[in-house]
């Protein structure tokens, strides 16, 4: 466990000495998101309509563009084989990046958002939704997009090829996600939505760290 | 499962494989005239599809393969990473884009069949939708196994790949379905109707058949011309 937590609050270091990083990827789900409305028109009612989805593809976005790196600099300066050798399962080392990762993007994505949404007209339990709901499901995109990013280390094209392999897997996050808002919207609870975006962030959290591991080892071999 | 793994071996794969090949390629081009004729001549039209009825014998097989093919991507991933099977790996490759040609025909088909049925060709229907993300997941498939110089490499992150994508899948299903009743519970569209009747499901039935022989043709082909690969490479890595 102490090199769980090593890992998380190395990483969090790193980040928190270049926090542009970071806020480069906010920016950009802030940009990303302010183009729909230009794109689309400024009519009020239906941009409250979609905001829901805008702000979580926008999100989903976000957070992939951020996934590139978040092996990469472990794999080429070798901290990866490191942590192969490690006395500790790898799994945990998997965990703890995304663990970081979502602390650094899922966490002020879904704090970010809900300000967002009020561009979009969104109402006082629309935004809530938004915001709960990306905190419970971007878990699952870090996990998701890890697995996606260990999958991708030294490939070709890594970058496209990573959203290529992450979108498909994301869909049911993504699904119940702005779903939930959207039932919001005709006044109903959103709390069904929320209690299956748990279970999708637990099941990858069940799943996910033993594949990304696995994949890990065979980037390290 | 002993025998399988007797044909784990590359060399006395591809000796099994030609000697079957030429009978399996037989019956496959007299199951699909068959199957074929069955379809487009010998069946009647629908009552209510009229012709149209008959892209349905390309069309309900061809989903039938493309899932049966990723099935089969995850086996054979689960092979490759459990007992290290060179075969599984080759024939992995090869049977990869197969099954996205199946899912890529199942849609196009579909779109052709929806435009005089239901007067568009897409609909965001749950199953159709399902059947687009089967066809990323192939697509992701294909382009992990080709993105790296060392192709091993690619192997086995594409058998990860399918592995996750296999557990994966019946969550999709799910969420899009949930998500499709959520939006339009009215237009959940269904083929055909409560039973078929045996005039359509015999040619159906022998057009599965054929197109399953093809399927099993083209990845043998397919499996061989890769041992052939690695062959070459492995030869000029040593000269």
């Amino acid at each position: 466990m102490t090199g769980f937590g090593a890992l998380l609050a190395r990483d969090l270091r790193l980040v928190w000495r270049r926090p542009g990083d970071v806020m480069v990827v906010l920016a950009f789900f802030v940009v990303a998101t302010v183009l729909f409305p230009l794109g689309i028109g400024p009519e009020t009612n239906l941009l409250a309509r979609i905001a829901a989805g805008i702000l979580w593809c926008a999100a989903l976005f976000a957070a992939l563009l951020s996934l590139e790196r978040l092996f990469a600099a472990d794999y080429e300066d070798g901290a990866l084989d490191l942590l192969l050798l490690a006395p500790w399962p790898l799994e945990l080392a998997a965990l703890a990046k995304c663990l970081a990762h979502w602390i650094v993007t899922g966490l002020p994505l879904a704090l970010l958002a809900p300000l967002m949404g009020l561009l979009f007209g969104l109402s006082g339990d629309g935004l809530l939704a938004v915001g709960l709901t990306l905190l419970v499901g971007t878990p699952a995109l870090s996990l998701i997009g890890g697995l996606a990013a260990a999958l991708t280390l030294g490939a070709r094209r890594g970058g496209a090829l990573l959203a290529l392999l992450a979108l498909p897997l994301c869909v049911p996050t993504l699904i119940f996600g702005a779903g939930a808002v959207e039932v919001v919207a005709i006044g109903e609870g959103f709390l069904t939505h929320l209690a299956i975006l748990g279970a999708l962030a637990l099941l990858s959290l069940a799943t996910l760290p033993w594949a990304i591991a696995a994949a890990l080892r065979q980037a390290g071999e | 499962m002993a025998s399988l793994h007797v044909l784990a071996n590359p060399a006395r794969f591809r000796r099994f494989s030609q000697r079957v090949l030429p009978a399996l390629s037989v019956a496959t081009a007299l199951a699909l005239a068959v199957g074929l004729w069955l379809a487009l001549v010998e069946s009647p039209p629908d009552y209510q599809q009229g012709e149209t009825v008959r892209i349905m014998f390309l069309h309900v097989p061809s989903a039938w393969l493309s899932m049966m093919g990723y099935a089969l991507l995850a086996a054979l991933g689960a092979s490759l990473l459990v007992w290290r099977h060179p075969l599984a790996a080759l024939m992995a490759r090869a049977a990869a884009p197969v099954g996205a040609v199946f899912a890529a025909v199942c849609l196009l088909t579909g779109a052709l069949w929806g435009r005089p049925m239901w007067g568009t060709y897409w609909v965001w229907d749950a199953r159709l939708t399902s059947m687009l993300l089967l066809f990323f997941l192939y697509l992701g498939h294909i382009a992990l196994s080709r993105a790296y110089d060392d192709s091993e490499r690619g192997d086995r992150a594409a058998a990860i790949l399918a592995l996750v994508g296999v557990i994966n899948l019946p969550v999709i299903k799910f969420s899009v379905d949930w998500w499709n009743t959520l939006h339009q519970p009215a237009s959940v569209m269904k083929l055909g109707g409560p039973s078929i009747d045996p005039s359509i499901l015999t040619p159906l039935l022998v057009m599965a058949l054929a197109l399953l022989l093809l399927f099993v043709v083209l990845v043998l082909l397919r499996t061989e011309t890769e041992i052939d690969r690695r062959r070459l490479e492995a030869a000029e890595m040593a000269l």
